[in-house]
């Protein structure tokens, strides 16, 4: 096949069109004269114009350009980039969830309120929570949501709290979610073994502490042990728990946050529940929380009375709705789906699974990489590319050095704790044969490092493009077609 | 190895404290700092007349591979903040002690410069701490 890398505006011809629809018998009218001169573009936008066809053309050519977890692996640490079951589109597609609408009386509608109250109590069960809300629809607004409750719960008791801890191997949302609900983030150091030095934490929670933020496992991959202890130390000074379940997948069946003393919990059902992932989701972030938070829990709540589900507005302490209508509904559907078709014990195997093939995966690589917390991890580990960087190769190189053998390389410079980092979770649908693979091109590419670093300082070299300067594409990015300065681009690319 | 400049102060989040005279002073991050981030592509510095606390943050640098928070070293009012790091964020990676300082603060409490390191202790510091 011939290599399509025509932008869409090089396609464009004036006056072509996609479809033709009949002559308006509505009046027409000039908007020149309806708005407000500062308000009307000088010049008319630079729309395509294209035919059907080539629209179709164009972005079917740019989706083969994709990488999915359908097209390779996928060990992007902390993104749980698992396979996707078809199931889940199927159910999705079922006429009674697909072609329903929001504003339909809640009577017509049970079937899709029932799914919704039966995913918030397994979701309960899954995370140790006492009540759910599906409504926010990523992870980081599930955290902002989170932190607005404990707001709530700390106003109502009449106290102003203002600051969140985070340890320093946090995922950035935590801090950044922190900032956006109004508090102060303290940053609390971790200890030689990547865990959260509880002397530390000692130190700085006091009586303005609100809640600490936790992943469990962390994103070294490793299980907060003392996390009992931890526990202790933030409830006995008047502090909430929060749990960001990005990690959860490691956990499921095994444990609860509920368990370990959180109050709110946070899950990504784009990552553990195989909803889609990538490429615009759309996420599901679900909030569980203990009973006392359960008054502030976003409106309106999914309930279920007698054998009737009702949409309940009531809820005169809640921090209000954080989403439209009913969260993702359709992203709802398929996590739904996934857990249905998993039960309790495939959930079990799914962390148990998930754990095996990390540490396989990091015993196979630890003698090639340096291994800054060489430990059993849970379902992801670290690797750093300090030893490769002294031969002057950094990881960001060696990761595009992967593009070239078709894998999506791991999470790169996260967590910022780790000199050169490689973060690298395998997930539990991968076979051993892909692991093997993958691990055995890792292992080439480092001694290519010793052996030939110039082909991993130069690569990518079988993708469409080569090497991009992303400095220059941050420090003065063009967000803008135009084709007089495509046309001067080009020169330039001719010229180098 | 890291460079370093012997009339400067630093602090142990990687900031350098240059004494202008009176209660003045400049701020920046070190050498080591900058060629850890990596190619820096954005700067947010305090305003002018902003109030800046030690050890609390005065700001945030983003390079390609991270976003990081700027602690101050001393705790003072921003008297002059370099406008040129707008336009060229890269000159923190190509001159950090010179043309890629960040801001120039009028300290309340000047005491608060006896906790920062001499160029000897950070270079000690940061050789400890680089694996």
């Amino acid at each position: 096949m011939v290599e399509y890398n025509d932008l869409i505006f090089e396609i464009s011809r004036s006056g072509r069109v996609g479809s033709s629809l009949p002559e308006s018998d509505v009046n027409k009218v000039d908007l020149q004269d309806k708005f407000p001169k500062h308000l009307i573009r000088d010049i008319p936008a630079e729309l395509p114009e294209v035919s059907e066809l080539q629209l179709v053309r164009h972005y079917t050519a740019l989706s083969n350009k994709n990488h999915g977890i359908d097209n390779g692996f996928y060990p992007l640490g902390s993104c749980t980039m698992k396979y996707n079951p078809k199931i889940n589109e199927d159910v999705a597609r079922l006429e009674g969830f697909s072609r329903i609408h929001p504003y339909q009386p809640a009577e017509t509608a049970q079937g899709a309120l029932q799914l919704l109250y039966e995913l918030q109590e397994e979701l309960a069960v899954i995370t140790g929570m006492d009540a759910v809300t599906l409504q926010p629809s990523a992870g980081a607004q599930g955290e902002w949501t989170g932190l607005m409750m404990v707001k709530a719960y700390l106003k109502e008791k009449g106290e102003t709290r203002t600051k969140v801890l985070v340890p320093d191997s946090a995922h950035g949302t935590n801090p950044a979610s922190a900032t956006v609900a109004g508090f102060q983030t303290v940053t609390i150091p971790s200890n030689e073994n990547g865990l959260v030095d509880v002397e530390e934490l000692k130190k700085h929670v006091d009586h303005d502490t609100a809640a600490l933020m936790l992943t469990n496992p962390n994103t070294l991959g490793l299980f907060e042990k003392e996390i009992v202890e931890i526990a202790k130390v933030v409830h006995e000074a008047g502090g909430l728990l929060y749990y960001d379940g990005a990690n959860a997948n490691a956990i499921l069946g095994k444990t609860t946050p509920g368990k370990m003393g959180f109050d709110i919990v946070h899950l990504n059902l784009h990552k553990t529940f195989t909803t889609p992932h990538g490429g615009g989701g759309p996420g599901a972030g679900p909030v569980g929380v203990k009973k006392k938070l359960i008054p502030y829990l976003p409106v309106p709540r999914i309930e279920k009375d007698e054998d009737k589900y009702v949409i309940d507005f009531n809820q005169p302490l809640s921090i209000g709705r954080v989403k439209g209508y009913y969260g993702n509904f359709g992203i709802l559907v398929r996590a739904y789906t996934y857990i249905r078709t998993m039960g309790p014990e495939g959930l079990r195997q799914v962390s148990e699974s998930a754990v095996l093939h990390a540490n396989y995966l990091r015993k196979k690589l630890e003698p090639y990489f340096e291994a800054p917390y060489s430990q059993i991890c849970k379902h992801e580990f670290v690797l750093s590319g300090s030893k490769q960087k002294k031969l002057g190769v950094r990881t960001l190189d060696m990761a595009k050095r992967l593009l070239d053998f078709g894998y999506h390389p791991p999470t790169i410079y996260f967590p910022l704790n780790v000199e050169e980092c490689l973060m690298i979770e395998p997930t539990e649908t991968e076979s051993k044969e892909t692991m093997d693979a993958f691990a055995d091109v890792m292992i080439q590419i480092a001694k290519e490092v010793e052996n030939n670093p110039d082909v991993v300082l130069e690569s990518p070299h079988t993708t469409v493009i080569g090497r991009l300067d992303e400095v220059q594409a941050a420090r003065q990015p063009i967000l803008r077609y135009t084709k007089e300065e495509a046309v001067e681009i080009d020169k330039e690319i001719v010229k180098s | 190895m890291t460079k370093v400049t012997t009339n400067l102060l630093y602090s142990k989040d990687h900031e350098w404290v240059l004494q202008l005279g009176g209660n003045r002073v400049r701020i920046g991050i070190s050498d080591y700092a900058q060629n850890q981030l990596g190619d820096i592509v954005f700067v947010e510095n305090p305003d002018s007349d902003d109030e800046v606390t030690a050890n609390e943050t005065m700001g945030t640098i983003e390079s390609v591979k991270t976003a990081s928070e700027i602690y101050s070293p001393v705790s003072g009012t921003v008297v002059s903040v370099n406008e040129a790091l707008g336009d060229e964020p890269e000159m923190i990676n190509e001159q950090p002690y010179e043309a890629g300082w960040l801001i120039e603060v009028e300290m309340s409490n000047p005491e608060e410069l006896e906790s920062l390191l001499n160029d000897g202790a950070y270079q000690e510091f940061v050789r400890k701490g680089d694996v």
